[in-house]
């Protein structure tokens, strides 16, 4: 066996643009040839080794190419020129599912889909009840495929797939499938593929589980390969790399004031800040670092015992925290112009790109006088703790006591929720 | 050769999409495989009214056997037709069908075309073993001359592949193939000698002795060869004429050579123009 499981050399692909599609021969004729297409280079001139058992991503934005270069590997693709040696059975986990006939029963497809895959019949025999098995599908796998739900047909995919066995496997985005359960499932089965010595290749997204599963990495730039090798620091580059353009399209994009805002009147916030660790405003700033958030406001008429608001929203949604100053710090009044800071001392959000929503409300509660959903984006830049997967690192420290492990402790009565 | 080595290692794939293909051609259809009986004999059906009632045409006489019956000549030419006809329209449809394999799986595509041609293999033989039935009833003793039957269906497979695989993966860059192939199976089917006797050409030919060589025109179809090959086993009971023998293997290497060539110069981007 050679080192390297997968050897690109001087890999190139084009692709043909048609200016409008139209294979049909009537249009072929009028022009005097196929449609009129621009050449789109995809990989150019990409060479490098993959080593044997090791766990390997690539990375780069939409449209550098990651995705055609994997599909060149598993063969779906044929590069315009150069060379690709895989070595060893190879298995691509592309698209789950692909194949299934939906008028057949999971037993049947299981059987086909394999086949597909390059399994013989003995060898499915073998494995059937360990595919079903992990699938969780025992009660359904004589139905037909189309009386599955999504979740249950992906599930049944990834379950052949992964059950070939393979000694080079190609993964492209699909690591989150199933529910919290069976991803466990997924990921315990990817740990054990790794420590057998199977080489894996990912194309995701979600850089947290490249960071997690991947040694080494390579970054792909507009077809080249810009970066190559361990993967921790190639993520954190390209991390940093990624986010400035984000934030600075949005600022094009809108100037000022982006998203929806609400409220009577009376008073606004007429500007939100994020100051760095240095006190400079920024929409920049690094993880672990001191920050404040300065929420400018101001007032037509004096506001009695105001409350800030703070919201911060991952651009997916997913809301980060919610937070105001009723508990914290209340003024007894408001009048004309000002800010009210919010300080952070180690700021424990992760890596990312963030909206910030705030609002001015009355101590009641009832009265609103502003709300400005996502007044702000800022990004924040990777830094201390380095390795944290999640939305937030939780401040703490670890330490290490010796002996029996601690019996379980009763709530005490007084304890809030 | 690794493209053949690869086919063979194949084999088992190609089985699965073989019983897929059979299992899902008669899904949830009441008469499930019987359609693949109720087509030709409704044709044949169609035919023999409007030929024999209609236009009063005689049935031809089959030598040696003697037999003389209009529904067993049309049937004895039109499955074979039929296999043509279905496995051509399969065959073109065959990987636009399955876009969403070939964008995500390798194996060998040709796998694809070969599973669609072989599943009407299958039909095929369910409806000579049917005709072979009924013409027994007739007094006509086919059973010795089956061997002879499975050759001809053999080399007419090749035959189909061949036109197949080409179609098949033209039709991916240029999606008339398959408008334009209905129109010409149309054409083809009167150009061969199915609802009517090759004699009936052969005599207009003598009446009117036109100036070019009409005869080798017509005779230049290898289903001609095909077709005459099926009347004389089935329905006369003779070997077919070794013309008509050496012609149509003759057509079947050089249709399944074209035909893989074809399909290996236009595959490599198959993936990028599904």
């Amino acid at each position: 066996m050679s080192e390297f499981a997968v050897r690109v050399e001087n890999v190139s692909k084009s692709f043909r643009l048609y200016a409008e599609k139209n294979t049909s021969l009537k249009s072929a004729m009028l022009r005097g040839g196929r449609a009129k297409y621009q050449v789109f280079p995809a990989l150019d001139d990409v060479s490098f080794d993959i080593p044997q058992g090791s766990t390997f991503a690539l990375i780069g934005a939409n449209g550098s190419g990651k995705s055609t270069l994997l599909k060149c590997m598993a063969r779906i693709l044929r590069p315009d020129s150069g060379r690709i040696t895989v070595d060893g059975k190879m298995s691509a986990l592309l698209e789950l599912g692909a194949g299934f006939h939906p008028e057949l029963s999971g037993r049947e497809n299981v059987y086909l889909n394999a086949s597909i895959l390059g399994l013989s019949r003995k060898q499915v025999n073998e494995r059937f009840d360990d595919i079903v098995g992990f699938a969780g599908l025992e009660k359904f796998i004589d139905s037909p495929v189309k009386n599955y739900s999504s979740g249950m047909y992906v599930r049944l995919g990834f379950a052949v797939a992964i059950n070939v066995d393979p000694e080079v496997l190609l993964v492209d985005e699909v690591l989150a499938v199933g529910d919290e359960a069976f991803q466990q499932k997924c990921n315990e089965r990817f740990a054990y593929l790794r420590d057998i010595g199977t080489t894996i290749v990912v194309v995701s997204h979600s850089l947290g589980v490249v960071r997690t599963l991947c040694e080494q990495a390579a970054w792909l730039e507009n077809g080249v390969v810009r970066r190559l090798g361990p993967a921790a620091p190639i993520i954190d580059d390209y991390i940093e790399f990624m986010h400035p353009e984000r934030v600075a399209v949005q600022d094009e994009d809108t100037g000022e004031p982006t998203g929806s805002r609400w409220g009577e009147g009376g008073a606004r916030i007429e500007r939100v800040e994020l100051l760095d660790a240095n006190g400079k405003p920024s929409r920049r700033v690094r993880m672990g670092d001191p920050v404040t958030f300065r929420l400018h406001y101001a007032c037509d008429e004096e506001i009695k015992r105001p409350v800030f608001g703070l919201g911060i929203h991952r651009l997916d949604g997913v809301h980060v925290t919610g937070i105001n100053s009723r508990e914290n710090r209340v003024p007894d009044s408001i009048s004309g112009t000002g800010y009210m800071d919010f300080v952070s001392d180690a700021l424990p959000i992760l890596p990312g790109t963030y909206d910030a929503t705030v609002a001015l409300m009355d101590h009641s509660n009832l009265r609103v006088y502003d709300h400005w959903n996502h007044a702000h984006r800022f990004d924040i830049k990777p830094g201390v703790p380095r390795e944290c997967e999640g939305v937030i690192a939780m401040a703490g420290t670890w330490s290490v006591g010796a002996g029996p492990a601690a019996p379980k402790r009763r709530r005490s009565p007084g304890a809030k929720r | 050769m690794s493209t053949v080595k690869e086919l063979v290692g194949s084999r088992e794939l190609l089985g699965n999409l073989l019983s897929r293909e059979l299992r899902g051609k008669y899904k949830r259809s009441f008469l499930g495989w019987s359609w693949s009986l109720v087509n030709p004999l409704s044709l044949a059906a169609v035919y023999t009214v409007v030929f024999v009632v209609i236009f009063k045409a005689a049935a031809p006489a089959g030598d040696p056997s003697g037999l003389k019956a209009f529904p067993l000549f049309l049937l004895t030419g039109l499955l074979p037709w039929s296999y043509l006809s279905n496995t051509i329209t399969g065959s073109v449809g065959s990987l636009t069908g399955n876009a969403s394999l070939v964008n995500k799986v390798y194996f060998p595509r040709e796998i694809l075309v070969a599973s669609s041609t072989l599943s009407w293999v299958v039909s095929l033989f369910i409806e000579l073993a049917v005709l072979a039935v009924v013409l027994l009833a007739f007094g006509n003793n086919v059973l010795p001359w089956l061997p002879v039957v499975v050759v001809l269906v053999a080399l007419q497979t090749v035959f189909v592949l061949g036109v197949g695989l080409a179609l098949s993966v033209l039709n991916v860059y240029f999606r008339d193939v398959q408008h334009f192939m209905s129109i010409l199976l149309q054409i083809w089917f009167y150009a061969t000698p199915v609802i009517y006797p090759i004699s009936f050409v052969e005599s207009y030919v003598e009446r009117h002795d036109p100036a070019f060589p009409v005869m080798l025109l017509y005779r230049a179809n290898p289903m001609v060869a095909f077709v005459e090959s099926y009347h004389r086993v089935l329905y006369d009971l003779r070997f077919p004429a070794l013309g008509d023998f050496l012609y149509a293997t003759v057509a079947a290497l050089v249709s399944l050579t074209i035909g893989w060539w074809v399909f290996r110069r236009f595959e490599g981007r198959l993936a990028e123009e599904l």
